[in-house]
């Protein structure tokens, strides 16, 4: 048998912008391992026409790039925005013009992304607007296609990038690593379509799985066995607000920073890959509830099931689990007796 | 006089613009421009204060732990809680590792590259310096990402993620370490030890550590082949274009003091000016408006009472950027105004024989990281597994707090106010809003522009290379300023 896997590719042009966030999107990526991010997109045919943090290139030399690729001379295959769209004040954009050039960013992320064989929304901002777009929205702060949970956004909900495929919505307050990477790398692979993303427009190669997934904490989970303050053990569902369970990503299958994850940090999961995570509507390290049952139940949980199951756990939780769960470290260790454990 | 617009500036955090005014080969006036605004301060309003601790760090991508830091501190001095040891050396170190990442991204990603500029291809070192730096491509860029990453699993380990934790907290940490996981801290200390002196320093930390003055400095520069270590090969750099006539510090330093103990900070608070230190009134601090696009309808403000309303056509206004002042005066914050007041002797001599220049605040940051991992190395071993990590006040419905701590890049303070269990005001100073500070009522420019005048421009350059030193050599962080 004869295989071959390659297929001839010229080299992809990828230009990056940040608008309306942090930059912590790009700072996550740069943490990318085995192999470092630069290495995976030259290994893909990547070439990098301009990023923020990365070019050579300031001012002029950018506006040159630029310039090029509006006029058409300069293929560009895929748009990725970092940060939200800034609309305001009152629809203008001012609150984020592009240094050197007079003109609110907004604009020019519309003519990109006309010219973009494929447009990527790197992290919840450039997705849904994010976590700029909390409170009252100050900087009138929207997603490329997105405006929180609204289909909408910079550039309507009909969008395609010259590929065919709407905007790419890898979501996430930062990205991991290794979401970007594969995600891009897919894209130039040219497989990636519109079937590999979900209702919200994330890959879902990643949006498939759940934040529950792999949860250090499984077994506190099983048994209802509640973390009562931070930094405890148990479980941060039942008080502390975690939204692992419903919340999309591979957080705990695929670690940050070689062993992290927020629950391994003693944290709850806040679902910051969702749209409109930045206003839960409730303070973020507390669960509400409803006659004591927590209002948001896991992913596709009828509640009577949810209260039964919980009811019978909760009775049949060992001590261990109950004094661990409200401990800052282990205090009671599984009952390891010899021969215990069947084969 | 020629005017010129440089933007956008890149290989910086965020985005900025600056406007230079040109006359005779040499810059004669700067106008610093911080082009976005976000109002983070207008989200945090009306919030529970619990909350600032998921918002504050999401202000910066890079200085999300300091930010992070900030707020905890601020709702600390709310509460009242007494942080136990194993809470302060473990956010510490979470600090500290972004604050030693922060310096290596600055001078591996964002300063060096400069110098692999077709400006300089007709230097003799040229050719060796564009191999190694270039942007992207460059030699360098590849040594230091993975060992950079690796470094970071400090974070993964203390603090689940960065950027972006919320294992900080105004009692301590929420991640305890146990035995096995201090072995691990251990272990990557030592990895990425092994990284600086091989690679960065071409010298051991204590060698770099024990470095007195700028003669001490460059002899040590002379011992190996210039080319020998990436700190060399600046240090010959600098030499080469005199780095250390380049963008001049206007003279007042100020530092909140770093790595904060229940005894006070590792690196002293203060403010150095003409070869002295004195003491650091927070109260001094205030926020002036007179030539940022906000509403200014009032004098300057202390940020406990301060507004933050933005207005586009704001007449003498251009930039998001507010002009903070201690006692009316323009302050220079980052790894040299902290070395500076903390009494290192090689800043200390550098700055007084030659001022605060391009040169020393590059040597400023190499140096602190040759100082802070030795003493986290310290703060590792004194980790007590088994004892507590967080102490728990509750918050009261009426108080205010204040939290001023030191990010990479400088002095960031975070006041805040609660009303009825509420966020009624949340005012935040960060670093670069004090060293890309815009001109106040009094048109005193603020550091940055003082230290571009008089740039040199090279024989037929149209965009200044000096320039792009100048303003990196402030690692600023734009995202921060204007919030």
């Amino acid at each position: 048998m004869q295989v071959n896997g390659s297929r001839k590719t010229s080299p992809k042009n990828l230009l990056w912008l940040q608008s309306g966030g942090c930059g912590g999107c790009t700072l996550s990526l740069i943490c990318a391992e085995a192999p470092d991010f630069l290495t995976s997109f030259e290994a893909a045919g990547i070439n990098i026409l301009w990023h923020p943090s990365l070019s050579e290139e300031s001012g002029r030399g950018f506006l040159e790039i630029l310039n090029s690729i509006l006029e058409g001379n300069t293929p560009l295959d895929i748009l990725c925005l970092e940060g939200s769209v800034i609309m305001g004040p009152k629809g203008t954009g001012r609150f984020h013009m592009l240094s050197g050039t007079g003109l609110p960013m907004m604009m020019v992320l519309k003519k990109l992304a006309a010219r973009a064989g494929h447009v990527v929304a790197v992290g919840s901002c450039a997705a849904y607007g994010g976590v700029t777009a909390a409170g009252r929205n100050p900087a009138d702060a929207t997603g490329l296609a997105f405006d929180t949970k609204e289909p909408g956004g910079l550039l309507g909900s009909d969008f395609r990038a010259r590929s065919g495929v709407p905007v790419v919505n890898i979501s996430g307050c930062p990205i991991h690593p290794g979401w970007v990477v594969e995600t891009l790398l897919h894209i130039a692979s040219g497989y990636f379509s519109e079937l590999d993303m979900d209702r919200w427009g994330r890959p879902k190669a990643i949006s498939d799985n759940l934040v529950h997934h792999g949860c250090s904490r499984n077994e506190y989970y099983e048994y209802k066995a509640s973390a009562e303050n931070l930094s405890e053990l148990g479980c941060l569902m039942e008080n502390l607000g975690c939204k692992g369970t419903q919340a999309s990503g591979d957080c705990n299958t695929r670690p940050w920073n070689g062993s992290g994850s927020c629950i391994s940090g003693g944290y709850p999961c806040i679902a910051c890959t969702e749209p409109g995570f930045e206003e839960p509507g409730h303070t973020f390290v507390e669960t509400p509830k409803v006659t004591g049952i927590p209002i948001g139940l896991p992913m596709d949980m009828p509640k009577a099931w949810f209260v039964a199951l919980a009811s019978l756990s909760k009775s049949a939780t060992p001590k261990r689990l109950k004094v661990n769960a409200v401990s800052d470290f282990i205090r009671v260790a599984p009952n390891q007796r010899a021969g215990k454990t069947k084969k | 006089m020629t005017r010129l617009i440089v933007g956008p500036f890149n290989r910086v955090e965020g985005d900025l613009e600056v406007r230079l005014e040109i006359a005779d080969g040499q810059v004669n006036d700067a106008f610093v421009t911080s082009t976005l605004y976000r109002g983070f301060e207008h989200i945090l309003h009306g919030k529970s204060p619990q909350d600032a601790l998921v918002f504050a760090p999401r202000i910066c991508g890079i200085c999300s732990v300091s930010q992070s830091t900030a707020a905890a501190a601020a709702l600390a001095d709310a509460q009242g809680v007494r942080v136990p040891l194993n809470g302060r050396l473990a956010t510490n170190l979470v600090l500290a590792t972004e604050n030693v990442a922060d310096h290596l991204t600055h001078f591996y990603m964002f300063f060096m590259p400069d110098f692999a500029r077709p400006a300089y291809r007709n230097e003799s070192w040229f050719e060796q310096i564009e191999k190694r730096f270039k942007a992207i491509k460059g030699t360098a860029t590849r040594d230091m990402l993975p060992a950079r990453a690796e470094f970071m699993h400090i974070t993964g380990l203390l603090a689940g993620k960065w950027p972006h934790t919320m294992s900080i907290q105004p009692g301590g940490s929420t991640k305890s370490v146990a035995a096995h996981e201090k072995a691990r801290l251990i272990a990557l200390l030592g990895s990425f030890r092994s990284f600086l002196e091989r690679i960065l320093f071409g010298a051991t930390l204590e060698e770099i550590i024990e470095l007195e003055t700028l003669d001490d400095l460059n002899g040590w520069l002379e011992k190996e082949a210039p080319l020998q270590s990436d700190f060399r090969s600046f240090l010959l750099l600098a030499r080469e274009l005199d780095l250390d006539a380049m963008g001049k510090s206007p003279g007042h330093f100020m530092s909140y003091g770093a790595y904060t103990f229940n005894d006070g900070p590792v690196f002293a608070q203060g403010v150095f000016a003409k070869g002295q230190v004195l003491p650091l009134d927070p109260q001094g601090v205030s926020e002036d408006l007179s030539h940022a696009w906000l509403e200014h309808r009032s004098a300057a403000r202390h940020p406990f009472d301060g507004i933050t309303i933005p207005d586009a056509d704001a007449a003498d206004g251009y930039t998001w950027c507010k002009a903070p002042r201690l006692n009316g005066q323009v302050m220079e914050v980052g790894a040299i105004a902290r070395q500076l007041v903390d009494g290192n002797l090689l800043i200390r001599d550098m700055v007084t024989r030659k001022g605060g220049s391009v040169h020393t605040r590059v040597v400023s940051r190499l140096l602190e990281i040759a100082r802070i991992v030795p003493l986290m190395e310290q703060w590792v071993g004194a980790l007590r597994p088994g004892e507590s990590f967080h102490a728990r006040e509750p918050m009261p419905d009426e108080a205010q707090g204040v939290g001023l701590i030191e990010a990479a890049r400088g002095a960031l303070g975070h006041w805040l106010k609660v009303r009825n269990g509420r966020i009624l005001n949340y005012q935040i100073v960060a670093p670069t809003t004090w060293n890309f500070s815009p001109r106040d009522a009094d048109g005193v420019p603020g550091a940055l522009e003082q230290a571009l005048k008089g740039a040199q421009c090279r024989e037929g350059e149209v965009d200044p290379v000096s320039v792009q030193h100048i303003v990196r050599s402030f690692d600023p962080c734009m995202v921060c300023t204007v919030h």
